[in-house]
């Protein structure tokens, strides 16, 4: 797994992983061709997009922010991508990802400069992202070239493997050495645990939380790339409800959203449990016993993340029961 | 001066708006000099901390530092320069390890990575300096505030800092940490670090202190060594006046111990809860102020909390008015009519928010009200009587209580009680952190309090205010009661004793 | 703003603190005198009538959310709620659930019920908040995902089409020529107002967001007050998910209520409620929304597309929040 070392999350990280494992072991068990390839592949590749926002995600809500902006962003991006597509794969997948890094300078911006909370601040630059996104594409859905390699950045191959979640898993790789291996990473964290302590120590706050939101908008408008190279379109109105989507995942992964605490791997795992929860529901329906519409898909993610959340408080309270440690 | 001062500043000036802060402050530290810097409540001291750390510049004047003028704009660059600031509250990141919190911001890299196991080992080399031996590793918030100030120092020394100043470090230590504090502080001399050491208990610059500075309204009143100046010097010195005394008092308790007290209206036995509160029993009376004594982390507080129904007991009964009493909440506690002035005024008193007339009554306002709708006029009634009977300055019962000082803050949370008429008060520390002239007026008032037939329980961590303010003392030592003090057994060698040994009762005091 | 005096020192600000009071009111009014100098037909009957009926719900739900946020809180549900009301309601006097022969009975009991469940999943996110101390947008994020599933589970994600006069008079009808739902607007914005100054409850409202220790301390039932907030936001979210559906005459359970929490916090955010809590405006909230309405209103009037309007609205809420911060810092 990546990037457990240093990391001393009051829930640890393990939970996830343990009930990643149960869930894929109960599909395993349960139905034929759970862990074929196909599947496999299948539940990479589109889960690959929000694996790509729930890290931006992470590292935000680190430093004790938040970023809404996210899903509206990649809407965006994958508009001007779509647009940019017929250049090239290069253009396409440069504007995509340009397009989320202004998106994620604005954010930073409005954060670091104006010192407007996150969650007003991003929630205003979503409005704005999703206007634009509808302004760039006419409120249609913008078809990408198929004359150019733009495509095979969502629905290609590599090794075996599907290229977005390649391009995931290189940037949950890289992610991971930051927040653990780089001061960087680690003023992520003292920010979200004490910002003020943090800028008494003489550490870059605005400096970091300016790199944090423009990296978040940035690894949102890649998704805006891999979505419109998946599905072949710029989809204005899609990415609604991603960034929710993402803090669900975060939170499922063990980050407090009280900042100071967080881990990498764990949003990997947070975002993929949720993901093979729906796919489990989908072979569910297959089997024919019972038959549950796609609405449950929701009902079903909000009660995952009510268990979690409740056990979290659980642990929370215990671990502020412990009494502290003198060392005289 | 057998030697050139380290820092020097001379006629320091800084207005804010139409107010001056500092009207020509002046401070010489030499090297390897542990300075204490003192004054009330806005003499300046803090203003003058801080443009030395660099958050505000200074309007005019002079600062020398190693021999150079010294100008800083951040504390950053205050921190490069050689000069390392411990705060009140520690400024550590409480969720990251005590290694990152003391090598952060000079990190040990290895191929451009962070380097775990050197730093592991710096900070390990640090802490060492000061005999601690911890597990590095773990988060900061592990730890308690003795260690993390500790953390703090070892995070100044691996800076490289010339000059450390702290804060009224000691504020929320016990006297056994404290004494840990004043070893490290002798120690940072021998290595010819200076120290300018702020504080409000007298008895800690005497023992760690080789010279004082005196400041009142923003200028340097006197400055000379510890040893050429005594207590009663230093206190008047700073005040500006001739503070009266009679009989060798030092606080505005009458100290006679003669309230007409009347019937237990509060008693506890074998109160359990936690680590911090294992076997407590007390009472109060009418009438009475019972004291309870004890250091930081005795269980003072926690026994409160359980009285007043912030928290629940484990264990033990308590008794109100002849009968159990179970409070669940601070409500049920308040209806039976007690009262409780929290000693962490910011965080557990006041809304800053609102106004000093909603706060004031913020407890009794259910009570006043018809149907859910409140009685502006009886309140506005209240909140006046209250302002003019204790005193607060203030602009109208309109104005924000967060632009009111802390005397007058705690004043008007002692008419939030009062307006309730309780039959109980609780005091937790009712004069930390007030300037000296607040501090006699509220004693003054919890005596008469008394003498109107008001049962009181005092914690303070004065003794002199306990020794002199009540007629009963309970000393508690690590959660348990181990020494009940009537009348002619209180002073504070005894109170002292219990403290630190248990008192007369080694029965129930452990080794 | 409970208090009615300012103190009579600071702010060193005072441009700022003067826009922090009168920013909204100030803009509001230059739009509408900016209308009547561009907008054809602005000054008319039924101009006001459109702007009053599209900003109704916002402003019912925005209520709610004030109250919520003025204890510190963030209620993200609330669109999810509108949507279950919305999908439940038709259900009861459509016969679904269960016969009921008279239509005026029937009606009732779906208003009744429908706003009752939505006021009880309120409850829900307030209990969260309050007994396990959850954050509030994460305890409400529970029911922003699951509520919507529920409402489409309930309806199996159809139209439900109806055409039932005495229900959709709550959002067709008109009392002395007023519609009803800006009646039940009026009602709604007076009431919460009146309570926020004058009643217990208010106060501790403000109290708890102002230092939730202090005020529990001082005896304020700090948890049932903040379920009280929330189930209150939940019932407004339930009353505003029956007036979209009485006026669309049909209820769609994937539509109902979309993105009504942006509005609602926008409005607040904009009509001068602290975000962290603390101090409340309901006045300011009406004035936030139909300001952000006619911001609005202006730009489709002069063939500006909505999409463009959105990106209006984001400016003029961190223009509102930044002198609310400017003032603040004074």
């Amino acid at each position: 797994m990546i990037g457990m070392a240093g990391n001393r999350g009051l829930m640890g990280s393990y939970g996830v992983v343990v009930a990643l494992m149960l869930v894929i072991l109960f599909g395993w068990l349960r139905y034929d061709n759970f862990l074929s390839p196909f599947n496999v592949m299948s539940v990479l590749r589109y889960n690959s997009m929000f694996a790509l926002v729930a890290l931006g995600m992470c590292f935000v809500i680190m430093t004790e922010g938040i970023d809404l902006s996210v899903g509206a962003n990649a809407a965006m991006s994958s508009v001007v991508a779509a647009h940019a597509s017929h250049y090239g794969l290069v253009p396409g997948l440069a504007a995509g990802v340009g397009a989320g890094l202004v998106v994620g300078l604005l954010n930073g911006l409005i954060v670091t400069r104006l010192k407007i909370m996150p969650f007003i601040a991003t929630l205003a630059t979503m409005l704005a992202a999703g206007g634009m996104a509808l302004l760039l594409s006419g409120n249609q859905s913008i078809p990408v070239s198929y004359a150019t390699s733009f495509t095979w950045l969502g629905q290609g191959n590599l090794f075996g493997l599907p290229v977005p979640a390649l391009i995931a898993a290189v940037a949950y790789v890289i992610g991971s050495v930051i927040l653990n291996r780089t001061s960087a990473g680690r003023t992520v964290l003292a920010i979200g645990g004490n910002e003020e302590a943090t800028r008494m120590m003489g550490l870059p706050v605005e400096r970091t939380l300016m790199v944090t939101y423009i990296a978040c908008g940035g690894l949102a408008g890649l998704a805006g790339v891999i979505l419109a190279a998946q599905f072949g379109a710029g989809q204005p109105i899609e990415g609604k409800g991603w960034e929710l989507f993402a803090i669900a995942s975060v939170v499922v992964g063990g980050t407090l959203l009280t900042g100071g605490v967080g881990s990498v791997g764990a949003t990997l795992a947070g975002v993929l449990l949720l993901g093979v929860l729906f796919t489990i529901l989908n072979f569910e329906n297959g089997k024919g016993w019972i038959s549950l519409s796609a609405y449950w898909q929701s009902v079903i993610r909000g009660f995952f993340l009510l268990v979690v959340v409740l056990f979290q408080a659980r642990l929370a309270r215990k671990h502020a029961a412990q009494p502290a440690v003198s060392a005289t | 001066m057998t030697q050139p001062p380290l820092l020097r500043i001379d006629n320091l000036h800084k207005r804010f708006g139409g107010t001056v802060a500092l009207d020509g402050a002046e401070i010489e530290v030499a090297p390897g000099e542990v300075h204490a810097l003192v004054g009330q409540n806005g003499a300046g001291k803090s203003t003058l901390i801080k443009i030395l750390t660099g958050f505000i510049p200074g309007d005019d004047g002079e600062i020398t530092f190693e021999g150079a003028p010294f100008s800083v704009g951040s504390p950053q660059a205050a921190q490069a320069a050689g000069i390392s600031t411990i705060y009140q509250e520690i400024n550590l990141v409480p969720t990251l390890s005590v290694t990152e919190n003391i090598c952060l911001g000079r990190e040990i890299r290895r191929r451009g990575l962070l380097d775990w196991r050197g730093m592991r080992a710096e900070a390990e080399r640090l802490l060492a300096k000061f005999n601690m031996s911890i597990d590095v590793s773990r988060p900061l918030s592990d730890f308690s505030t003795a260690t993390q100030q500790m953390i703090a120092i070892a995070r100044a020394i691996g800076f490289s800092a010339r000059l450390v100043i702290m804060d009224e470090p000691t504020s929320s230590l016990d006297e056994r940490e404290a004494a840990v504090l004043f070893d490290v502080i002798r120690g940072l001399r021998d290595e010819g670090v200076s120290v300018i050491f702020v504080s409000h208990k007298l008895d800690e610059l005497y023992e760690v202190c080789d010279r004082v500075t005196i400041m009142r309204d923003g200028r340097t009143i006197r400055a000379c060594a510890m040893a050429e100046i005594g207590k009663l010097d230093l206190v008047s010195t700073m005040l500006g006046r001739e503070i009266s005394r009679s009989g060798g008092r030092t606080t505005a308790f009458a100290g006679d111990h003669d309230h007409d007290v009347g019937d237990t209206i509060l008693s506890a036995e074998g109160l359990k809860d936690g680590a911090h509160v294992r076997d407590v029993h007390f009472s109060v009376r009418k009438g009475e102020i019972v004291g309870f004594a004890g250091l930081l982390g005795a269980g003072r507080t926690e026994t409160a909390k359980l009285v007043f129904g912030a928290a629940r007991p484990e264990g033990g009964e308590i008794r109100f008015d002849g009968a159990g009493f179970a409070p669940q909440t601070p409500a049920d506690a308040i209806n039976a009519g007690i009262g409780f002035c929290t000693e962490d005024r910011k965080v557990e008193g006041i809304v800053p928010d609102m106004s000093i007339a909603e706060n004031m009554m913020l407890a009794l306002m259910p009570k006043l009200a018809r149907a859910g709708i409140l009685d502006e006029k009886r309140q506005a009634r209240i909140v006046e009587k209250f302002i003019a009977s204790l005193g607060i300055k203030c602009a109208g019962p309109g104005q924000k209580i967060r632009e009111l000082s802390g005397g007058n803050q705690q004043k008007v949370l002692l008419g939030r009680w009062l307006a309730m008429s309780p039959r109980l008060l609780i005091l937790d520390e009712p004069t930390r952190g007030i300037d000296v002239g607040a501090k006699a007026e509220i004693q003054k008032l919890v005596n008469t309090l008394a003498d109107d037939g008001l049962a009181v329980l005092m914690i303070s961590s004065e003794l002199e205010e306990v020794s002199e303010g009540a007629d009963r003392v309970f000393v508690l030592r690590e959660g348990l009661t181990v020494a009940e003090l009537t009348n002619g057994e209180i002073n504070e060698e005894r109170i002292l004793a219990a403290m630190a040994h248990g008192g007369g009762e080694p029965s129930v005091a452990e080794a | 703003m409970a208090a009615g005096s300012r103190p009579s020192q600071k702010p060193d600000r005072p441009i700022y603190a003067f826009l922090d009071r009168y920013a909204t009111l100030i803009v509001l009014v230059l739009l509408i005198l900016l209308n009547i100098a561009i907008t054809p037909n602005f000054l008319s009957v039924q101009t006001l009538n459109v702007n009053l009926t599209q900003v109704c719900t916002i402003v019912i739900v925005a209520v709610g959310m004030t109250l919520v946020i003025a204890t510190g809180g963030i209620d993200l549900s609330v669109g999810s709620l509108m949507a279950i009301a919305g999908a439940l309601a038709p259900m009861i006097f459509m016969g679904k659930i269960f016969g009921i022969e008279h239509v005026g009975l029937a009606v009732g009991l779906a208003i009744i019920l429908s706003v009752a469940v939505a006021g009880a999943l309120g409850a829900f996110n307030g209990w969260l908040v309050a007994t396990f101390h959850i954050q509030p947008i994460v305890a409400t994020l529970v029911l922003f995902i699951a509520g919507r599933g529920i409402a489409q589970v309930m309806t199996n994600g159809n139209l439900q089409v109806f055409s039932v006069p005495e229900f959709q008079f709550i959002g067709l009808g008109r009392i002395l020529g007023l519609p009803f739902q800006v009646i039940i607007m009026a009602v709604v914005v007076v009431w919460a107002a009146w309570m926020l100054r004058r009643t217990v409850f208010g106060r501790q409202i403000l109290a708890i967001g102002g230092n939730e220790k202090a005020a529990e301390l001082a005896g304020v039932p700090v948890g049932r007050v903040k379920i009280a907030v929330y189930a209150i936001s939940g019932l407004l979210a339930g009353i505003a998910g029956l007036i979209v559906i009485a006026i669309n005459s049909a209820s769609d359970a994937n539509l109902v209520g979309l993105g009504m929490e942006l509005d609602a916090i926008a409005a607040v955010a904009v009509g001068g409620t602290l975000l962290s809590g603390g101090r409340a405006s309901i006045w300011g909230t009406l004035l936030g929304a139909l300001t952000i309405q006619i911001v609005r209103y202006t730009l489709l009037a002069n063939g500006v597309p909505d999409a463009a309007a959105m990106v209006v609205k984001a400016a003029i809420i961190i223009a509102a929040v930044w002198i609310q911060r400017k003032a603040r810092a004074s």
